[in-house]
């Protein structure tokens, strides 16, 4: 290697250490993290917002990945760099930092004491042996256990409390990685996806967010799907009954299970979670029953969606929308209902409100004609989002992990006291890695206790 | 009694607070602080009081569920968060002044609430019918009040350094004068954020492992999410710029300000402006 080479790989090497370039990425990260808030992200872009960007601005937008930003090879890159800084600084800080850990100084010289902010001198009376039980006793009673040392003539007493702290940055770099690995094992061997299945029957893949055809290993179906709601009118659960089926036969344990919002279903690795809901195309014949208001039987009617059916009295009506819970459009009413438009020979047409709980409510209306709604046979489709994520424990642990680094990092202080002893001359000293005010007042109370001895 | 009652009182508990902070800070009187801070927190246990009685009138209307649900709510328990973390950091390193630039923050919280918000307890939709609601909101807060405190002695930081460079000295008399020393706000702007950065890399933790349990992602990039992953980088840079040589003081209080611009971006202004999964926080 020439030294130019080595000048570089230093260069480099240096460049990837510094707290600087850690600094700068955060906020470079924060800054860019934002573009993707202000712009719509695939797949959620709506056309109106395509249309309203000028065609340059699109092409440019487009270029720079700002649609899909936070998968961009930019962003992506910026993460990366931080992954390698966070590495390297660990590599290059750990080794003095776990020196201290591992191989504490056990001796603290005319030199180191020099170095220490805070220390205290004793004079105390006794032979030195006397006085070595003392110290040991006092240190283990009053701070922790000591480590002794003699050095001719002169006894050195080293006690130490929670010196792992100080490992606890590098236990939050590493739990940073550690979440990467977790994101990266998802995106290379989970997916996610969507299914949505109509009451009554099942299905046995998924469509991926990416469009692809992903088959489940077993079969889904929907038993029922409902939906209740407050006197409010605000939605209260969405439920559907699932069932887990093996080779056609429902797998035991997983049977009409009952999937909500905040409650999903999981079976083999692969998660369900109650998401959409809506009305099936198939089934949709609605029933009417329909009397003059001048009296007679009543004559029942089936319509199909938009379908004009003739009236007995002559005109026609049709189903314009239908709702299987009228609440959450007029809260005093409740139970299925539907919209439909009547038109008579005479006149333009008429759309009004029937509400299958309250067959006489149409008479108050005061048409010739008076409607009451059956009901129909209409099915709900639930919509269900699929995960399977084997990557998603590494991700917790790397959390946990993080949430012990960063307590043991804030929290925690490294503090050391040294004592040392010749011909009746004690001197004390003392140092924390965190908040040197309190570890003062400790210190401060220590050498009271010594003084008293 | 009513929960609404309470909530008024507690605001006006805070206003007097507030007013006598500032009496503090223009006639130096060490009784006057003392009242700042009585005030603030006799505010503050009727609050609490107020939190509890919400909670159980949520149970007589038959819906039960912790007042952490809508804007007016958290809001109302923000203003909560931010005295309980003065109250710490006053009760611990006895600096009374902090308080006329943190208690406004839960004074304005108050005011905004209880005159500009619609109070109404509403069931909970679907969503948000989880135990991770708890966590995940407490947490959360907890870290925006805790850096609303590191904001405000940021503020006394630049006033104060402004004007020690301004006199050549810091011998000045006036109000800026009963300001502790900038290294101290220095270090006490550092203790509070240390206090906000563990609970709010908690709060994104459980947001995440909620949006696990409930949507099988727990991270999409969603406004919300990423707005507190950009406070997280902010806050991240300003621990590590602690160790850096240049970057204590002036910038690191700087920067503990934007922190907090973007925390209550991320809280409100994503309601307001941006859409997203959290768009019911919004009403």
């Amino acid at each position: 290697m020439t030294t130019k080479e080595r000048g570089f790989l230093q260069a480099l090497w240096d460049f990837f250490c510094s707290l600087k370039l850690s600094i700068s990425l955060l906020i470079l990260l924060a800054l860019t993290s934002i573009i993707g808030t202000v712009i719509p992200q695939v797949p959620n872009i709506p056309e109106e917002y395509i249309h309203s960007l000028s065609q340059t601005k699109l092409q440019l937008y487009d270029k720079l990945g700002f649609f899909d930003m936070y998968h961009s090879w930019w962003f992506i890159l910026l993460l990366y760099l931080l992954t390698v800084n966070l590495i390297a600084c660990s590599i290059k800080r750990l080794p003095r930092v776990w020196k201290i850990v591992s191989e504490p100084t056990l001796v603290m010289d005319e030199a180191f004491e020099k170095s220490l902010s805070l220390t205290h001198d004793v004079k105390m009376k006794g032979d030195s042996a006397t006085l070595k039980e003392k110290m040991v006793s006092f240190l283990t009673s009053e701070f922790a256990k000591p480590v002794v040392t003699e050095v001719d003539g002169t006894l050195h007493l080293f006690a130490q409390k929670s010196p792992y702290s100080r490992l606890g940055v590098y236990v939050v770099h590493l739990s940073i990685i550690i979440v990467f690995i977790g994101a990266i094992i998802g995106s290379y061997f989970g997916y996610k996806g969507f299914v949505t299945i109509v009451e009554g029957q099942s299905v046995d893949s998924l469509t991926s967010r990416s469009g692809k055809t992903i088959p489940l290993g077993f079969a889904l179906k929907c038993e029922k799907f409902s939906v209740s709601f407050y006197d409010t009118g605000a939605p209260k659960e969405f439920k559907s009954i699932l069932t887990v089926l093996e080779n056609g036969q429902p797998v035991p344990g997983y049977i009409n299970i009952p999937t909500i919002v905040n409650s999903p279903l999981t079976y083999k690795g692969i998660t369900f979670y109650q998401s959409s809901y809506g009305s099936a195309s198939e089934g949709g014949t609605f029933y009417f029953s329909v009397r003059p208001r001048t009296g007679g039987a009543p004559v029942k009617l089936e319509a199909r969606q938009g379908q004009k059916v003739p009236l007995p009295g002559g005109g026609t009506m049709q189903v314009l929308e239908s709702t299987d819970e009228v609440r959450s459009f007029i809260p005093q009413f409740s139970g299925p209902a539907a919209r439909i438009e009547v038109t008579t020979g005479s006149g333009a047409p008429q759309s009004f409100v029937v509400m299958r709980n309250y067959p006489e409510l149409d008479e108050q209306r005061g048409g010739d004609t008076i409607f009451s709604y059956d009901g129909s046979d209409q099915k709900f489709y639930t919509g269900l989002q699929v995960a399977r994520d084997p990557g998603v424990w590494v991700v917790w642990l790397g959390c946990a992990l993080m949430v012990g680094g960063i307590c043991m990092a804030f929290f925690m202080s490294h503090k050391r006291i040294w004592i040392r002893v010749t011909n009746g001359h004690v001197v004390m000293g003392g140092s924390a890695s965190k908040n040197p005010a309190g570890f003062q007042l400790q210190f401060d109370t220590l050498v009271d206790k010594l003084t008293k001895l | 009694m009513s929960s609404s009652l309470l909530f008024n009182i507690t605001t006006i508990a805070y206003l007097a607070s507030t007013v006598a902070f500032f009496a503090f800070l223009a006639s130096r009187s060490k009784a006057v602080g003392l009242a700042g801070s009585g005030i603030a927190f006799a505010g503050f246990i009727v609050q609490t009081v107020a939190i509890g009685l919400r909670w159980q009138e949520s149970y007589a209307l038959g819906h039960g569920h912790a007042p952490l649900s809508n804007l007016y709510e958290s809001v109302v328990f923000f203003s909560w968060t931010i005295i309980l973390i003065f109250g710490i950091i006053d009760l611990k390193y006895k600096y009374r002044v902090i308080g006329a630039f943190v208690v406004p923050f839960a004074l304005l919280g108050m005011a905004w609430a209880q005159l500009g918000m619609e109070s109404g307890i509403e069931p909970l939709v679907p969503a948000l019918q989880s135990n991770w609601l708890l966590y995940h909101v407490i947490t959360c807060f907890l870290g925006y009040a805790a850096f609303a405190v590191a904001c405000g002695i940021s503020i006394m930081y630049l006033i104060k350094e402004r004007q020690e460079k301004a006199d050549g000295n810091s011998q000045a008399g006036g109000i800026i004068a009963t300001f502790p020393s900038i290294k101290i706000l220095d270090d006490l702007n550092y203790k509070a954020i240390m206090i906000g950065f563990p609970l709010l890399t908690l709060g994104i933790i459980t947001g995440a492992a909620w949006a696990n349990y409930a949507w099988g992602t727990y991270w999409s990039w969603d406004p919300k999410e990423t707005w507190s992953l950009i406070v997280w980088f902010v806050y991240a840079a300003f621990l590590h710029a602690r160790i850096t040589r240049g970057w204590v003081g002036r910038r690191a209080a700087i920067l503990s300000i934007v922190g907090f611009a973007a925390t209550i971006f991320c809280y409100l202004g994503v309601n307001l402006f941006l859409s997203g999964l959290h768009s019911y926080g919004g009403r």
